[in-house]
């Protein structure tokens, strides 16, 4: 569905996306991940060419991407980071009106409207305006009006960013829904939760190029220790340079916890027995781990 | 599935255009009565009272040669407020062009879609004129509906000048140095009011480059009958404003959009 080679994007000078590669075949839920500013919204942009790139390719449901960058995207949703949901109308207007833009008109879009306002859950606002909306009905509008024109490929830009849990976890809910029915996703997020959840295989990109790319599940079992034992208390310094070390592969100590990366969690979990100023939380690894592993502690702004 | 008649023409910008009709519809009584009062008041507050005290211009009471004038001022000023204010929300604050070119439309379609907008909302401001010029009984027959297309073409140019306001600006307050700069010093400078042959020469020569007299001396000729030096070179400075104007948006909102 999407295959991208070798993409490089400079801004004046700097390049933000270096040598980017990577596939998406047909009904994957595919995730890109990455701290701020490591290119994630550039590479998407180039793939929807909204954004020229320096150089590389792009594929994008059997179209070459920008020469034919329209024809993609009338086959392509699109769910943005920021809500631009027309203010001017109500919601179902929001539908017809975007429709309007694939080249559908009014009728064929007043027939599809009811099935998309269920799908957002949205059944009894249709002729609601947008100012009463709540977030999470906002951003559920924007996945609907995403799939307007019915695409095989959805792209999705921080698709839960700024929600609550309640929010999330419905959006979670119609993402695996458009999964289940055999559509193309691929996601930017911040939260890896969020991506352990629904993605089939995530990139991890870093600094404009790809650093690891697999199912979720396998990264947490090939690229990182599976337990880790956070530890917090007074004295933790001290124990996180005298004794974790020599129960754990690793250890991180960041502000006031330190971060024990282990293969067996048991013997540091007995050490920590007579430290009382101490305390623990002993789980497994997941996602959030390998990814900070991979793209370090130091905060992108 | 066959494509629809717009797409295969390539005239997809008409749905940008359907899409701000959609919404003005819904406040279009508002939206007329704005049109009409702003060049109304100025038309009987001006041509009554000032003109009480005014002699004859070229043969004409001065409140007709003042609404030859206000029939292009109303035109210029909605294009303006569209081009400006209106868009600047809709590319900004609301980000709707940013949501249009997700689909398959492109930035060149969007401005072209504004542009052509504007235009329509300008002709609509000075239709409300000419019809006011009707009713206070300053025009009569068929011959001054031909001011329409030519109302449609000061609409086009301010629009398109408008455009590029809009494409380089940063928040509204960026508009302010447009109307002082620009907008404010034109109504003086393009013979509104009085005939340009009031001003100083080279104050007059500063006018005979501006759209907005070109569009006066179109306007009055085909409403009022006053001669017109050079018909065609107006209509040629007003298309030139026109396409320069929104040939030159296009490739900013393309770079602003772009990027």
């Amino acid at each position: 569905m999407l295959q991208v080679g070798d993409l490089h994007k400079s801004y004046s000078g700097t390049e933000v996306v270096r040598g980017v590669s990577f596939s998406v075949a047909a009904g994957e839920c595919f995730g890109l991940l990455g701290p701020n500013g490591a290119g994630k919204t550039t590479t998407l942009r180039c793939c929807l060419g909204l954004t020229t790139s320096d150089s590389g390719t792009i594929t994008l449901a059997g179209l070459p991407v920008p020469a034919a960058a329209r024809a993609a995207r009338a086959r392509t949703g699109v769910c943005p980071q920021f809500d631009n949901l027309d203010p001017d109308f109500t919601v179902s207007e929001n539908l017809v009106v975007y429709g309007r833009y694939f080249g559908i008109d009014r009728r064929t879009m007043l027939g599809r409207v009811p099935r998309l306002l269920e799908f957002a859950g949205l059944e009894d606002k249709a002729g609601a305006r947008l100012d009463t909306l709540s977030g999470g009905m906002k951003r559920r509008l924007t996945l609907a009006r995403a799939l307007v024109n019915d695409p095989q490929i959805i792209f999705l830009d921080e698709p839960t960013t700024g929600l609550d849990p309640q929010a999330r976890h419905l959006i979670w809910d119609r993402l695996k829904s458009l999964a289940a029915s055999g559509r193309t996703l691929i996601l930017t997020t911040h939260f890896m939760d969020e991506a352990e959840r629904l993605c089939d295989r995530v990139a991890i990109m870093d600094r404009g190029a790809l650093i690891a790319e697999d199912a979720p599940r396998a990264l947490i079992g090939s690229r990182i220790e599976p337990h880790v034992v956070e530890i917090y208390g007074d004295g933790v310094r001290e124990f996180a340079r005298d004794i974790a070390p020599r129960h754990a592969q690793r250890v991180e100590l960041t502000g006031e916890t330190a971060f024990c990366y282990c293969r067996e969690a048991a013997p540091l979990l007995e050490a920590l027995q007579g430290q009382s100023a101490l305390r623990a939380l002993s789980r497994s690894a997941n996602l959030e781990d390998v990814f900070i592993k991979l793209t370090g502690r130091d905060i992108r702004d | 599935m066959t494509e629809p008649l717009i797409e295969r023409l390539g005239l997809r910008f008409l749905h940008v255009v359907g899409r701000n009709f959609l919404v003005w519809r819904k406040l279009m009584y508002a939206s007329m009565l704005g049109n009409m009062a702003d060049p109304m008041i100025y038309l009987v507050g001006l041509g009554f009272g000032l003109g009480a005290f005014m002699p004859s211009i070229g043969g004409m009471r001065y409140i007709s040669f003042l609404a030859g004038g206000m029939l292009c001022y109303s035109a210029m000023n909605s294009a303006t407020f569209e081009a400006l204010y209106s868009a600047f929300s809709r590319l900004k604050v609301q980000r709707t062009w940013e949501g249009i070119i997700h689909a398959p439309m492109t930035a060149a379609d969007v401005v072209l879609g504004e542009w052509i907008w504007a235009a329509l909302k300008a002709t609509l401001s000075g239709a409300a004129m000419l019809l006011a010029m009707y009713l206070l009984g300053l025009v009569h027959g068929v011959r001054p509906l031909l001011v329409m297309p030519v109302v449609l073409l000061i609409g086009l140019a301010f629009s398109g000048i408008g455009l590029i306001m809009t494409s380089l600006a940063k928040s509204y307050e960026f508009f302010i140095f447009y109307f002082t700069l620009v907008i404010t010093p034109m109504m003086f400078l393009s013979g509104v009011f009085y005939p340009r042959a009031a001003l100083p020469p080279v104050i007059q020569a500063i006018g005979a480059v501006l759209p907005l007299t070109h569009g006066a001396d179109l306007a009055r000729g085909l409403t009022l009958g006053m001669p017109i030096a050079h018909p065609w070179l107006d209509v040629l400075v007003l298309a030139a404003y026109a396409t320069c104007g929104v040939s030159l948006s296009v490739r900013l909102i393309n770079r602003r959009l772009l990027k």
